[in-house]
């Protein structure tokens, strides 16, 4: 994109889940690079300090803020069209752990799990799609879960939705493939985030936010279908995949 | 239960660390919480960051506000690292006007502690560049501090490790810079009253310090070099050298706890009399030294507190009035090098007076050491103590896990001021560490 100067325009990027500690990674990342930043989130308010954190630390001032709930599926079309302009790229980092046992029991719960990590960002990314395929180009990163690579009894709530995930963002990239719209599937295993703070994560197996950003907005120059973070998790979950169900059924994991 | 051990790992304390992720719950956490304290990153040495019953852990109060480059004045979460702040502003010609000798530290931290710099003796301790900061009230009220609103708070809370409440963001002057270079020139002292004189004739430079030989008797205690730095302009630089070094150190690591041995007398004394000689090497001549092995020489090893083994270490700071420093200090080093196995360096420098109500510098001598721990140690240090008593100095809290309440006392002039602020703000019992608990705060 050039002006009619010739100036190159900052790029656009748009982040949904402005308040996550990934995202926040995501956001600076991006910002630092120049490009201007809009934070989606359903906490505005939490969404505005870190937009703060990002003007101040990167002097960039295009860091813009926006309401979003991903639960409220009917309000993505204006949504999308209240923008000021379609980014370029757009990631989704939206997730919600919730509580494995309560999900078994509370169908609220499990409903609002299911909702948040598969229904909310499927249905918007589709219409990010539409968008970007009738503009010509675009990169969309769906920040999925190796939960999802197979259902453990631990949090196959949780699970199933990020394979649901998953599996649309792979159908999506399969629809798109000969266009210029690319579909990245970001799958972190461990990261330290506050969503795991109370976990005792295996240190070798665990990334920060920031490489998590770093493997993201690499995907600018260098794209990719599916990213693991760290390489080491393609292969236990290689592993774990691998397990005949007979045996995997006895296991706890 | 956490580890909450400060980094001298003496004493050895756990207990419930909740992490305040906002604003808002560390409030609600000052206000509910019995017997607690903020803490940043631990690096205080003693047991000042461990809550009598509970500790706030705010490092989640990580965002950055602000920056007005038209005053200088940046606006934080109290959990922001030094090492952001340097990595973010450094690059763009902004330096904090005062930073202590390592930069893991919070903001939050620095100011409970009042920490001092190199600089102190012309600029002042970090507490002097605050304009204003947020503080949560045991009573649930946020408040907003400066030298202007709420004063008196504002001047116990400088200083007040934690315990009139916690510092939730503040805001503070960062000064320009043209380069992270410093132009460092080192000074050789023979003894003692050579250091001394140096540090006074050196007084006009930005930064100056001695590193002692503590382990050196006889004619030669005393011995040290005396390090002068003033900020590089870009035409000190030789051509072709960035402007602003990136971080350098970070590197190596201690990987476990060393055993105890390895520091004895012997492997002391030959570390303090390579670098006295190394250093010797050097009088009179001025280099350009990069930023971080400056300031934060020690920053470059990770973990280097567990070079004193298991047992930990204690660090002793003190400062001792103009007038009666020289013979002070030299006692206190005459008693240090006949215990024997002492400290790796020690530092001595001069300070000019604090501002908050409880802050350490005062007009003087200050000589700070570390000390493995042994069974031999408290005795020497009760003694030491007893003449820092008796010559009206004081310790500093942020390394102190020793003294007794009498040498508090003695040396906090505005202690009753402080407790009678604590009490009317609800403070007393409520807002307490294991530092304000052994010290009868
Ligand atoms: C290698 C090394 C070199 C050092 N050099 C110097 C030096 O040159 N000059 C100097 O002055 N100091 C020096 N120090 C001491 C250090 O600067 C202070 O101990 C500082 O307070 C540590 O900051 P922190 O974030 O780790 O705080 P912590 O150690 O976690 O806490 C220190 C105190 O601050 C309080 N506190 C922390 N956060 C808050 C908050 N948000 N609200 C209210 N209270 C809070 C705690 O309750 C505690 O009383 C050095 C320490 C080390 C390890």
């Amino acid at each position: 994109m050039t002006d009619p100067d010739g100036h190159s325009a900052p790029k656009g990027l748009l982040l949904v889940g402005g308040t996550s500690d990934i995202g926040r990674a995501v956001a600076a990342t991006y910002a630092a690079r120049g490009w201007t930043v809009t934070l989606a989130a359903r906490d505005a308010e939490g969404a505005e300090r870190n937009a703060d954190d990002i003007r101040t630390r990167s002097g960039a001032h295009q860091v813009a803020v926006q309401h979003l709930d991903i639960l409220d599926t009917g309000s993505f079309e204006g949504f999308l069209d209240g923008l000021d302009t379609l980014p370029d790229t757009v990631v989704c980092v939206v997730g919600m752990l919730g509580d494995q046992s309560r999900a078994q029991e509370d169908t609220d719960h499990a409903t609002t799990v299911m909702r948040t990590n598969f229904e909310g960002p499927a249905l918007l990314l589709e219409m990010v799609a539409a968008r970007f395929a009738a503009r010509g180009h675009g990169l969309i990163v769906g920040v999925s879960s190796v939960a999802g690579d197979r259902g453990r009894a631990s949090n196959y709530v949780y699970g199933a939705a990020k394979a649901g995930f998953t599996a649309y963002l792979s159908g999506l990239r399969n629809r798109l493939g000969k266009t210029d719209v690319h579909v990245a599937t970001v799958k972190p295993g461990f990261v330290r985030t506050s969503m795991t703070a109370d976990m005792d994560l295996i240190g070798p197996l665990t990334a920060e936010p920031d490489a998590v950003a770093d493997r993201i907005a690499a995907l600018e120059t260098r794209p990719s279908d599916v990213v693991y973070v760290l390489g080491i998790w393609r292969l236990i979950m290689f592993i774990i995949r691998a397990i005949p169900e007979t045996i995997f059924k006895k296991l706890s994991l | 239960m956490k580890d909450l051990s400060g980094w001298g790992r003496y004493p050895r304390l756990s207990g419930p660390l909740g992490t305040a992720r906002d604003m808002g719950p560390a409030a609600t956490a000052t206000a509910t919480m019995p017997g607690v304290t903020a803490r940043g990153l631990g690096r205080s040495y003693g047991d000042a960051a461990i809550g009598r019953d509970n500790t706030i852990d705010a490092t989640g109060l990580n965002r950055m506000q602000s920056f007005d480059p038209q005053t200088g004045i940046l606006a934080v979460e109290a959990g922001v690292p030094l090492a952001d702040i340097i990595a973010t502003f450094l690059p763009q010609g902004y330096f904090p006007c005062a930073v202590p000798g390592t930069r893991f530290v919070t903001v939050g931290g620095m100011i409970a502690s009042d920490v001092h710099g190199k600089n102190q003796h012309i600029h002042g301790t970090f507490g002097d560049h605050v304009a204003w900061l947020m503080l949560a009230l045991p009573d649930g009220r946020v408040m907003r501090c400066s030298p202007h609103e709420h004063a008196d708070l504002f001047k116990a809370t400088i200083g007040g490790m934690g315990l009139t409440g916690t510092i939730l963001s503040a805001g503070f002057r960062l000064k320009q810079v043209e380069t992270g270079w410093i132009r460092q020139t080192t000074h050789v002292a023979r003894n003692l009253s050579e250091a001394v004189t140096l540090l006074s004739q050196t007084a006009n430079a930005t930064y100056t310090v001695a590193w002692i030989d503590v382990l050196a008797r006889g004619a030669s205690l005393g011995r040290s070099l005396i390090l002068e730095g003033e900020h590089a302009t870009a035409d000190d630089l030789p051509w072709g050298d960035v402007k602003f070094p990136p971080s350098t150190n970070g590197r190596l690591a201690v990987p476990m706890d060393m055993p105890g041995w390895l520091l004895n007398g012997m492997t002391v004394r030959a570390f303090n009399e390579l670098y006295y000689r190394t250093g010797a090497r050097k009088a009179g001549q001025t280099t350009t030294v990069p930023w971080d092995s400056y300031f934060f020489p020690l920053d470059g090893i990770a973990h280097w507190n567990r070079i004193y083994g298991r047992r930990g270490f204690v660090q002793h700071q003190c400062v001792i009035p103009m007038a009666q420093a020289e013979g002070v200090v030299s006692d206190i080093l005459e008693r240090i090098s006949s215990h024997g196995a002492g400290s790796f360096l020690a530092v001595l420098k001069r300070l000019a007076p604090g501002s908050g109500l409880m802050s350490f510098p005062m007009e003087g001598l200050t000589l700070a050491l570390d000390m493995p721990f042994s069974d031999g140690l408290m005795p020497l240090l009760a003694e030491i103590d007893a003449l820092v008593v008796a010559a009206d100095g004081r310790l500093y809290l942020a390394k102190d896990a020793t003294q007794s309440r009498d040498t508090f006392a003695a040396g906090y002039l505005n202690l009753d001021l402080f407790r009678q602020l604590r009490n009317d703000i609800g403070a007393t019992g409520r807002m307490a560490s294991k530092l304000s608990e052994r010290l009868g705060l």
